[in-house]
């Protein structure tokens, strides 16, 4: 876009209400600019009820509107939509939320907490920015949901509605319960704390033994709520990995905390000794804790968005000569839809009136829309740019072409089946090693007294409980992730790390993967044109709707444009018309030149071509190619060394040439490559044993994305649409991805020092316990000191090599 | 030396109070958004003060 705004004449006027450059100063109202009508319509609602404020908190806080249309919210009258959406309804008062992905500012939350200015039936309208959420309770007699979908959609703020957005709530309750835990087991900690003060210092002789039995009964009481209640996950999450014979981390802790629960009992009741109940709430507490810090979720963000989030809800349908808008799960057969500039096609259908240009780079791969006649079938999926077309829906949406690559069963495995983790194959082993030495230490002791061998066997398991270990892999992976959130790197769980920590082979998408959206770059090569043609050339390609005519407008922008006489347009070919007495034609190389090329002899390099002519002159042609990402050259290099690299493209191979590039084995180049296709070549390589991170970005890569042992999403802007995947990469944070795979797998590393530590400490306390001798200070002490050791060396080393990797 | 039981049975009663207090907090969904509030709180509400 450098270009463009040098040749922008206009001075620098900035619309008031988006912030945006205005043209000209047509558009005003009171010393006011505005960039396009739809922003000063905005800036009059507001000035009407008195929201001006609104521009005080930020300056330009607005969102220009899209184009309205009346019947856009009409589905949200049919009932069954309405029961979907709405959370709560007592007959008078009515509460729903909506996602608002646009909110951006306090302003915006500002405005949409007074929307009861604005909309008389609203009683109370509430904003969660980090989820992008509106509640609204409104009267029922009053207003209706469309009428307040629509009141948003006039501010700009248009609603995103999801009818399969109801699994948010359970994750908001398990957090609760996480905190009510944490909670009980804090205070619980503290108050054993000070109970136990007497045994730490040594002073029961001193005192009444009175005392010591009810400081003992009374800890014992405090962690009652503790083993029942806050430790429950671990019992329950050991005990389904027993029974998918799997012995998990779980495991361990939960053989300590019991251990440590019954010995402790048992001390208290027949008195004989103070138990350990300080150790037990403090390893459960810190346990919780860590809990907390992992997790940390993206909420705005959803990395489990299926086919469905991406289409539209409603459509258009012709029924008797009217538009009516329908949900789009009742599209019948037959149905006539009609389908607008930059919508999406919902069903596979058939072109039936209009001028169909559909870009389905975000579908298929392919950059560059594809023209439509009619009578032709047209996918799901696609977007319409240019004018209204109608069409005749041939199949339902769950049936259409593009959706039925969720029938596959990679979209129906478990995730927990990825997840054979680390920590899980450790404590296997730890565990085994654990209990022999436990029970060989009773053996020994055996032979001496009962008493004895049962102090040693339960000692030996409350000291080598891995409570440093679980505390380890939560702190890391935990921290790794925030660093990864400041970086643009967003995974969707801690365990992502491990994973990409494995990965041995990389797999690229192209189109907006490696290459840049809807960017194009464009020159002109041949004689070289004045002010006067290119005024020209832009008059004759404003009329066309060919999407390179749009690109080749757009680059003009800053040039004048004329009236066009005799305009024509050859689907296929090119266009031409007489600007100010000048004949102009534009179009493939046959249509201006007259010449057939073989198409191989084309020197067509990475690019799409558009000749020009003009007065029956040849003049060059215009070129227009991808813009691939920057610092792609140094990511490919980088990964070069170490990993396999693969390209899968769903766009024909006219970059073939200029890719071979960086991607240096030709066979591991594959273009044309359908949705299905990419999904089983993923496959192919991991029965090769191949660990694969997939790169992609549309609904093409879905399928590879979610069979890939690690699926990155590449997004322009991160709260959009990306489909299923295991993490989302900020397009601008593209350069840092080898910094990404290497950071993982340093911090698998710092699991493992971490782990080494806390077993030094083990071996210091396994020797106290094995000779029969640990006192419960010496275990008081110990356990808190050796996690929180952990805890702290987790957290500095992975501060300290993201440092290193010059992270934010 | 009884002075310490009713001292011990104070304390938990306290400690006691402010867990109930933290669980009141998150039952009310206080620790649901932990960003919004602190932004809502700079607006002037000049409007409540008219009615």
């Amino acid at each position: 876009m450098g270009q463009e705004s040098n040749l922008n004449t206009t001075d620098n006027l900035i619309c008031y209400h988006c912030g945006d450059v205005c043209k000209d100063n047509s558009i005003n109202k009171e010393e006011k600019f505005f960039c396009c009508q739809s922003c000063k319509l905005v800036y009059e609602i507001l000035e009407d009820n008195k929201l001006c404020k609104y521009y005080d908190l930020e300056s330009a806080p607005g969102i220009s509107p899209a184009v309205r249309s009346a019947i856009k919210f009409e589905y949200l009258d049919d009932e069954h939509v309405k029961r979907q959406l709405i959370d709560f309804d007592d007959g008078r008062i009515s509460a729903v939320s909506f996602q608002i992905p646009q909110m951006h500012c306090s302003s915006c939350i500002w405005l949409l907490e007074n929307l009861y200015k604005l909309n008389a039936g609203i009683t109370h309208s509430q904003v969660d920015f980090l989820q992008k959420k509106l509640t609204v309770k409104f009267l029922n007699e009053k207003t209706t949901l469309r009428k307040i979908a629509e009141t948003l959609d006039s501010l700009g703020y248009e609603p995103f509605i999801n009818l399969d957005a109801t699994e948010k709530k359970s994750k908001s309750d398990h957090l609760k319960k996480l905190y009510y835990k944490v909670g009980i087991a804090g205070f619980a900690f503290g108050n054993v704390m000070l109970l136990s003060f007497p045994e730490y210092l040594g002073l029961e002789r001193l005192t009444d033994p009175g005392f010591h039995r009810l400081f003992g009964i009374l800890n014992l009481i405090l962690s009652l709520p503790v083993f029942f209640y806050s430790s429950s996950e671990y019992y329950i999450s050991a005990w389904k990995g027993l029974r998918n014979k799997v012995v998990n981390i779980d495991f361990p802790l939960f053989l300590g905390i019991l251990v440590l629960f019954i010995r402790s009992t048992y001390e208290v009741i027949t008195q004989t000794g103070a138990g350990y109940f300080d150790s037990l709430t403090g390893l459960v507490f810190f346990l919780l804790i860590g809990k907390v810090f992992q997790s940390k979720t993206y909420d705005t963000m959803s990395f489990d968005r299926t086919y469905k989030s991406y289409f539209p809800l409603s459509a258009t349908v012709i029924k008797g000569g009217k538009e009516t808008t329908i949900p789009v799960s009742k599209l019948n057969t037959g149905d006539r839809i009609v389908i607008r500039n930059n919508e999406i096609i919902p069903a596979d259908a058939i072109l039936f009136l209009g001028d169909a240009n559909i870009d389905y780079s975000f579908v298929t791969g392919e950059s560059l829309p594809v023209q439509k006649v009619i009578g032709e079938i047209i996918y799901a999926g696609g977007r319409q740019a240019g004018g209204v077309i109608e069409l005749e829906v041939l199949t339902d949406i769950s049936q259409s072409y593009l959706t039925q690559l969720w029938n596959n069963d990679a979209f129906a495995k478990d995730e927990e089946s990825k997840l054979q983790s680390f920590s899980n194959r450790l404590s296997k082993q730890f565990t085994f090693v654990i209990l022999a030495l436990a029970t060989g230490a009773a053996a020994y002791h055996i032979t001496y007294t009962l008493d004895m061998a049962v102090n040693v066997f339960t000692a030996v398991l409350i000291v080598a409980c891995p409570c440093a270990l679980a505390l380890a892999i939560p702190f890391t992976l935990g921290n790794v992730m925030r660093i990864f959130g400041r970086n643009g790197f967003y995974i969707k769980n801690a365990s992502v790390t491990e994973r990409l920590s494995k990965i041995t082979s990389i797999v690229f998408d192209k189109t907006g993967t490696i290459t840049q959206g809807r960017k194009s770059e464009i020159s002109f090569i041949g004689e070289e044109l004045n002010d006067f043609e290119l005024s020209l050339v832009k008059t004759l390609v404003r009329h066309s709707t060919h999407p390179l005519s749009r690109k080749i407008y757009e680059h003009l922008g800053a040039y004048e444009a004329f009236e066009t006489q005799d305009f024509s347009e050859k689907t296929g070919k090119g266009i031409s018309g007489i600007v100010l007495n000048n004949l102009l034609a534009a179009g493939s190389p046959e249509f201006i030149t007259g010449k057939t090329f073989e198409s191989s002899n084309l020197p067509f390099g990475n690019s799409s071509r558009v000749y020009l002519s003009i007065n029956n002159a040849v003049k060059g042609f215009f070129t227009i190619s991808n813009v691939y990402r920057q610092g792609l050259v140094e990511v490919i290099s980088d990964f070069e060394k170490d990993y396999d690299l693969h390209l899968l493209s769903g766009d024909n191979e006219s970059e073939r040439a200029f890719l071979q590039s960086y991607f240096k084995d030709p066979l591991q180049m594959h273009f044309n490559q359908q949705p299905e296709n990419k999904l089983k070549y993923i496959k192919a390589m991991q029965k090769e044993g191949l660990n694969v991170l997939m790169i992609g970005d549309g609904l093409n890569d879905a399928g590879a994305l979610k069979q890939s042992n690690v699926g990155i999403s590449v997004s322009e802007d991160v709260s959009n649409f990306s489909p299923a995947c295991d993490a989302i990469l900020d397009s601008e944070d593209f350069p840092k991805l080898k910094d990404f795979v290497m950071f993982s797998k340093q911090s698998i590393h710092i699991i493992i020092t971490s782990f080494a530590i806390s077993f030094m400490y083990n071996i210091v306390v396994l020797i106290f316990a094995l000779q029969g001798m640990l006192k419960p200070i010496i275990a008081a002490i110990l356990m808190p000191v050796s996690s929180i050791s952990v805890v702290v060396f987790c957290v500095i080393a992975t501060n300290y090599l993201a440092k290193q990797h010059k992270f934010r | 030396m009884s002075v310490i039981v009713v001292l011990i049975g104070v304390s938990v009663i306290i400690a006691g109070g402010f867990l109930a207090a933290f669980l009141w907090a998150v039952r009310s969904g206080q620790y649901e958004d932990k960003y919004t509030p602190s932004v809502r709180m700079l607006f002037d509400d000049e409007e409540k003060e008219k009615k």
